[in-house]
C-alpha cells in the first residue's frame, strides 16, 4: 500500500488543477491517477479552440489548454499513473486501482479528490424506435474516431441535440467532407453556445431544427436514414410532420452525466439535479476529506470555470491535509422560480471570503432578474440580458452578507422576470 | 464440404444440439447465416427459465419446459454460466383474476411443476415490497430461474468446437437436394454435404423445411420490444414478476437478470418480416404502462438500452421437433417460441435420441470433454485474485470498459476463444464490454482497435455485427 | 441599414447590431469589449475565421495530430486550406507548436500542431 497525503482520481483539466493547487498550498505527496494513456481527459479529442479565454486571456485547442497544465504537472513531484483505472474508493479512503504494468495498486490517502469528469448519455436513454444498425453513436465518439483514431465514422450525417458537442462535430465532419444534413434539437432552444451555432453551422449552411427530433432509425446493418418530426410544447411528436432523411450516420448529443459510480460506491450524498455530489464552498462532498470537481460535480460549459472549480477543491483539500478546515455553521442554497441547481449545495456562513454560487436555469429567460434572498432579505439582483439552460451562470456571496445568517438560514437564488 | 450432420441456424437450439451431437464420433457442421451465434430471438427475449407452468398438459412444451429445468442445471454447471434460481410470481391485479392463478396451478401440477402455490397481498409485499398498490395475490413458482441465453449458447457453440464441431459463420442455406443417401446445401459458403440436416433456423425455420419440399411448417413471427434498465434497478425485485394473463394478453414481465439488471417487456405484435427487429414507439409505450402495474418504482429514466427480438410463433402452437414427413434424415427443431430457452437442453437431449435412433447407436468419443472452461470474470473477483491474475498475465490490469469493469485481457480470450468474437457486438456478449450504462461510448473505439489488431486487419473492417455493419469508413488523411 | 451579427471572438456571444451606409461599418453596438467591435467590422467586410483540423503524422503514437491556423483566415478560404492540410505530413516527434505548414496559401497564416506525439 502506497501512503499519500493526496490522491486525485482524473487527470483531466480538474484533476490536473486541483493536483497543482494543493501542491502549491504545501501538501507534498499527491498522486493522480488517470484511465487514459495521457492526461488531459476529454481536451485531448477537443482539437477546436475556444478554451482559455478566461484563464489564460488568449484562445487555445482543448490539447494546448491541457498541455499548459501537463507542463506544470512535469515540473512538480506530484506522482501521475496513466492507462489506472481506479476500481474502488474505501471508507476509510484506501483508493484501489490497476494498471497493466504495476498490476494492482492501493493508494492510502489524507484527502481524496474526485474529478472524473462525464459520460455522453447514450441512445438507449432515449428510446428512439427502429433498428439498431451500426453508424448511431456518440457525438463524443465520433469526435474520438475523427481526432484521435484518424478514421471517418460516417459520410451523410444527422445529428440529434444541438449541445456544443454537437455543433462542433458538425463542423468538424463537414471540414473533413462528410455532408451534415441537420441538426435536430428536441427543445425550442439550443443548448449550445451561440457562438458555436454561427460558426460551426452558419457558416456551412447546415439547418438547426429547433423543436424537432428523431423518431425512428432506419437501416439493417449500417443505417440509412432517420425519420425526424417536430414535437409540439410537450415534446411530443406532431403527427403529420414525419420527413425522411437519408444518412448513414447519426450522431447524438443529448446530454452529459457526471460519472459518480466511485462516488456511490463511497457513500457520497448526490444532488438529484446535478447528478454529482452535494458539496460546500470548498467542494468537499459530505464524506470527510473527499472533494469533488469539474464535470463529475456538475456539467460545465467553459473548462475555465472547471479549472477555476477545481482549484478551490485542491485548497480545499490541501486545508483539510493540514488541519485547517474551518467549523463552522453550515447553511443549504436552494434554487427555485426557473434556477435548476445551485453548486455549493452548502455555505459556511462563518466562511471569510467571497464565495460564487453557480447555477443553470430551466429556460431561457430575455431581460429576466437574477436575486439572492436569504430570510426574505434580497441580497442581490442583477438584471440580465439573456440567461439559458446552456450557459452556466453565477452569483456572488460576501462575507458581509454571511453575516446576519443563522444556522436556520437558506440562500435562495431565483429568476424574476 | 462433407459432415455426417449438418445443423441450421446457431441459436440456443442449435448450439446445445450441436453440443450434444458432439459426444459421438461424427463430423457436424453448425451453419449460421450471421456473422455470431446467439444472433436471432437467441439474444432478445426474456432470458427466464421457465418453471413450466403456462405450457398445455400433454403438449410438448410442457413436456419439454419441466425436462428442461432439470437439465439446465448440469447444462450451466458444464459450461460454467450463470444460472439463478431466483423464483417467479404471477401477479393477479384484480379479484376477476384471482381464479386464474388457481388454472396456472393446476396446469403446472399436472406438468409437474414442483412447489407453486397461490398468496395473497399480505404475503405478496413480504416477497416483493415494491409490487403495485392493485396487485391482490400471485402464484408462486419457486423453480423459475433466469439466464443469460447468448452466454449458454455462446458456451455451448464454445464446447462443440473444442469438441470437434465444425461452426460455420455468414454461411446461409439457400438450397438444399437429396441424392445419393445425402443432403447437398448450396450456401453462401459454398457446398455443404451432410447425411443427416438439422434444422434449428428459428423464425426461418419453415423456409428451411421447404427447401426440401416439407412445407408443413408454418411460423409466424411475433415481435418483442423490450427495456433495459441499468444495474441500480435491479434490485427492485428478487423475482420474476409476471402479470396474469388476461382478454388483453399476456402482460409483459419485470425481471433481474443474472447480470443485475433489470428487464422490462416484451409486447407482442405479430409481424412479416422476420428480419425486422426494429423497436416501436407503441410497443415500447405499452411495456412502460404495463410495467409500472407490477412495479410502479419502473423508471425510464434509467434505460441503458432497448431493443426487440422476433419469436418463431408456429401456427400449430406447440414445438416441432422430429423427423419430417418428406425426409426422415431432415429432422426440424422449429416453432420454438417461449419456454424455448427452458425447454433448450431437453430439445437437444430430444433430438440427439432422434439421431442415435436414425443411425443405430453412435460410437463415444474417448476424449470427449463436457467442460467449458470458466472465462476469467475480473468484475467477480476479490483484489487478491485480481492481483494474483494481472501477476500472471499482464493484459488483465487494463481496464477497457470502465462501466463494467471488462479487462483487455478478458476481450483478448474472447477473441481467440473457439468460435471467438469478430466483431463489436461479438465481443460485447461475450465480455459485456459495452454493455455498461455509457453502451459503449467509451471503449467502442478501443474494442474495435484490439479486434483490428487480434484479427491482422485495418480497424474500418470491423463491423459491429458482420454484413455491411462497418463501423468506420476511409481514413481522414 | 442594420444588421445583427452574434460575436464568435469569445463564448460569452454578444449580439451585436451593425449600422452600415453604403458598404462602409458606421457604428457597432452590442458588444461588450474591443474585440466585439473588431469582429463586426471585419465580419460585414472580410470574414475570418481560425481553422482546426488535423495532419497525418508519420511514426506518430498516433495516425493524427491536431493543428490550427495561428491566426484567423479568410472564411471562403477555409476548404482550400484544408485540401493543403490533407496533403500534408509531419514526422513524430512532434511538439506544439511546431510549424506543419508554413504560409499557408500566402495567407500569412501559418499551420501550427497543437499537440505533441513523441512517436512510437
Amino acid at each position: 500500500m502506497f501512503a499519500y497525503d493526496l490522491v486525485v482520481v482524473g487527470g483531466g483539466p480538474a484533476g490536473m488543477a486541483a493536483a497543482l493547487k494543493a501542491k502549491e498550498e504545501g501538501v507534498e505527496k499527491i498522486v493522480i491517477l488517470e484511465r487514459a494513456e495521457t492526461l488531459g481527459g476529454i481536451l485531448e479529442q477537443c482539437i477546436h479552440t475556444g478554451f482559455g479565454l478566461h484563464y489564460f486571456g488568449e484562445e487555445l485547442s482543448g490539447p494546448e489548454y491541457a498541455g499548459r497544465f501537463i507542463e506544470q504537472v512535469e515540473k512538480t513531484d506530484i506522482d501521475v499513473y496513466t492507462d489506472t483505472m481506479v476500481l474502488n474508493i474505501s471508507e476509510d479512503n484506501v483508493v484501489t486501482a490497476v494498471n497493466n504494468n504495476e498490476g494492482l495498486m492501493q493508494f492510502k490517502a489524507i484527502a481524496v479528490v474526485l474529478a472524473m469528469g462525464c459520460r455522453e448519455r447514450p441512445r438507449g436513454a432515449l428510446s428512439i424506435a427502429g433498428s439498431r444498425p451500426a453508424g448511431i453513436m456518440t457525438a463524443g465518439t465520433a469526435q474520438k474516431n475523427v481526432n484521435i483514431d484518424g478514421y471517418m465514422p460516417g459520410k451523410k450525417v444527422v445529428i440529434l441535440g444541438s449541445g456544443d458537442i454537437g455543433l462542433i462535430m458538425a463542423r468538424r465532419m463537414t471540414l473533413e467532407g462528410a455532408e451534415v444534413k441537420v441538426v435536430c434539437e428536441l427543445m425550442s432552444y439550443s443548448g449550445g453556445l451561440q457562438r458555436n451555432i454561427v460558426q460551426c453551422l452558419d457558416d456551412f449552411g447546415i439547418p438547426l431544427r429547433l423543436s424537432c427530433t428523431v423518431i425512428k432509425t432506419h437501416g439493417k446493418d449500417r443505417l440509412e436514414g432517420v425519420t425526424i418530426a417536430n414535437v409540439d410544447e410537450k415534446l411530443q411528436p406532431i403527427p403529420g410532420t414525419e420527413e425522411y432523411i437519408e444518412c448513414d450516420t447519426l450522431l447524438l448529443s443529448v446530454g452529459l452525466i457526471p460519472e459518480n459510480e466511485l462516488s456511490k460506491d463511497v457513500g457520497v450524498e448526490l444532488d438529484r439535479v446535478t447528478n454529482g455530489p452535494v458539496v460546500d464552498e470548498y467542494r468537499e462532498t459530505l464524506q470527510p476529506g473527499i472533494f469533488a470537481c469539474g464535470n463529475v460535480l456538475q456539467v460545465h460549459d467553459l473548462v475555465d470555470y472547471v479549472t477555476e472549480e477545481s482549484q478551490i477543491a485542491g485548497k480545499g483539500a490541501a486545508d483539510y491535509i493540514f488541519g485547517k478546515k474551518k467549523g463552522g455553521t453550515y447553511i443549504n442554497t436552494k434554487g427555485i422560480n426557473g434556477v435548476r441547481y445551485i453548486v455549493p449545495q452548502r455555505v459556511n456562513i462563518e466562511g471569510e471570503e467571497s464565495l460564487k454560487l453557480y447555477f443553470r436555469v430551466g429556460q431561457v429567460y430575455k431581460g429576466a432578474k437574477v436575486v439572492v434572498e436569504c430570510d426574505g432579505n434580497i441580497l442581490s439582483s442583477k438584471k440580465k440580458i439573456k440567461l439559458a439552460p446552456g450557459e452556466m451562470e453565477n452569483v456572488t456571496i460576501t462575507p458581509e452578507m454571511l453575516k446576519n445568517m443563522n444556522k436556520d438560514s437558506e440562500i435562495v437564488v431565483r429568476v424574476e422576470e | 464440404m462433407k459432415f455426417d450432420i449438418a445443423v441450421i441456424g446457431a441459436g440456443v437450439v442449435g448450439s446445445l444440439i450441436t453440443r450434444e451431437l458432439s459426444k459421438y464420433n461424427l463430423k457436424i457442421a453448425l451453419l449460421e447465416r450471421h456473422n455470431d451465434c446467439a444472433m436471432g430471438a437467441t439474444k432478445a427475449n426474456s432470458a427466464i427459465v421457465h418453471a413450466g407452468f403456462d405450457a398445455k398438459p400433454g403438449s410438448l412444451k410442457a413436456k419439454l419446459n419441466v425436462r428442461g429445468v432439470e437439465l439446465m442445471k448440469k447444462f450451466c454447471e458444464e459450461l460454467n454460466v450463470p444460472l439463478k434460481n431466483n423464483g417467479a410470481l404471477v401477479v393477479a391485479f384484480s379479484e376477476e383474476e384471482m381464479p386464474h392463478l388457481n388454472e396456472l396451478l393446476e396446469r403446472g401440477v399436472a406438468n409437474g411443476v414442483p412447489e407453486l402455490r397461490v398468496v395473497g397481498r399480505e404475503e405478496l409485499v413480504q416477497l416483493e415490497p415494491n409490487i403495485g398498490d392493485s396487485a391482490v395475490g400471485a402464484l408462486v413458482a419457486p423453480t423459475s430461474s433466469i439466464v443469460c441465453p447468448y452466454e449458454l449458447t455462446i458456451a455451448g457453440v464454445e464446447n462443440a468446437v473444442t469438441n470437434g464441431a465444425e461452426f460455420i459463420r455468414n454461411c446461409e442455406v439457400q438450397y438444399i437436394e437429396y441424392k445419393n443417401g445425402e443432403f447437398v446445401l448450396k450456401t453462401t459458403q459454398g457446398e455443404i454435404t451432410a447425411k443427416y440436416v438439422i434444422n434449428a433456423a428459428g423464425v426461418h425455420s419453415g423456409k428451411i423445411a421447404s427447401l426440401i419440399g416439407d412445407d408443413s411448417i408454418e411460423i409466424v413471427v411475433r415481435h418483442g420490444d423490450y427495456y433495459l434498465l441499468d444495474k441500480s434497478q435491479g434490485n427492485l425485485v428478487s423475482r420474476t414478476i409476471f402479470q396474469c394473463p388476461t382478454k388483453m394478453g399476456k402482460g409483459v414481465l419485470v425481471s433481474p437478470t443474472v447480470d443485475g439488471n433489470l428487464i422490462v417487456g416484451p409486447s407482442a405484435e405479430d409481424i412479416d418480416n422476420g428480419d425486422d427487429v426494429a423497436t416501436t414507439n407503441v410497443g415500447l409505450d405499452k411495456i412502460y404502462v404495463n410495467a409500472i402495474k407490477s412495479v410502479p418504482a419502473v423508471s425510464l429514466r434509467n434505460a441503458i438500452t432497448s431493443f426487440s427480438g422476433n419469436r418463431a410463433h408456429p401456427t400449430s402452437d406447440d414445438f416441432i421437433i422430429g423427423s419430417s414427413a418428406v425426409n426422415k434424415n431432415f429432422i426440424n427443431a422449429a416453432g420454438i417460441e417461449s419456454p424455448g430457452l427452458s425447454s433448450a437442453p431437453a430439445i437437444a437431449e430430444m433430438v440427439e435420441g432422434i439421431v442415435l435412433k436414425l443411425a443405430g447407436g453412435l460410437e463415444k468419443k474417448a476424449d470427449y470433454n463436457p467442460i467449458r472452461p470458466e472465462p476469467v470474470r475480473f468484475r467477480h473477483m476479490s483484489t487478491e485474485e485480481r492481483a494474483k491474475l494481472i501477476e500472471k498475465n499482464k493484459a488483465y490490469g487494463r481496464i477497457v470498459c470502465r462501466c463494467e469493469t471488462i479487462t483487455e485481457g478478458e476481450i483478448l480470450d474472447a477473441i481467440h476463444a473457439p468460435a471467438g468474437a469478430r466483431d463489436v457486438d461479438g465481443v460485447k456478449r461475450r465480455t459485456r464490454a459495452g454493455m455498461g450504462r455509457c453502451q459503449g461510448g467509451f471503449c467502442g473505439s478501443k474494442v474495435v482497435e484490439i479486434l483490428a489488431r487480434e484479427l491482422g486487419v485495418e480497424m474500418n473492417e470491423i463491423t459491429k455485427f458482420g454484413g455491411e455493419s462497418k463501423i468506420m469508413y476511409h481514413k481522414t488523411k | 441599414m442594420k444588421k445583427g451579427l452574434i460575436c464568435v471572438s469569445c463564448p460569452l456571444g454578444c449580439p451585436i447590431e451593425v449600422e452600415i451606409e453604403n458598404g462602409e461599418v458606421v457604428s457597432v453596438t452590442g458588444n461588450t469589449c474591443k474585440r466585439g467591435d473588431a469582429y463586426a467590422r471585419t465580419e460585414i467586410t472580410n470574414p475570418m475565421r481560425s481553422l482546426t483540423t488535423s495532419v497525418k503524422v508519420n511514426g506518430g503514437v498516433h495516425p493524427v495530430v491536431p493543428v490550427k491556423s495561428s491566426g484567423p483566415i479568410p472564411k471562403d478560404k477555409m476548404f482550400d486550406c484544408m485540401k493543403v492540410i490533407n496533403e500534408a505530413t509531419i514526422n513524430a516527434p512532434v511538439k506544439i507548436g511546431d510549424v506543419v505548414i508554413e504560409n499557408i496559401l500566402g495567407l500569412d497564416v501559418d499551420i501550427v500542431a497543437t499537440n505533441c506525439d513523441c512517436g512510437k
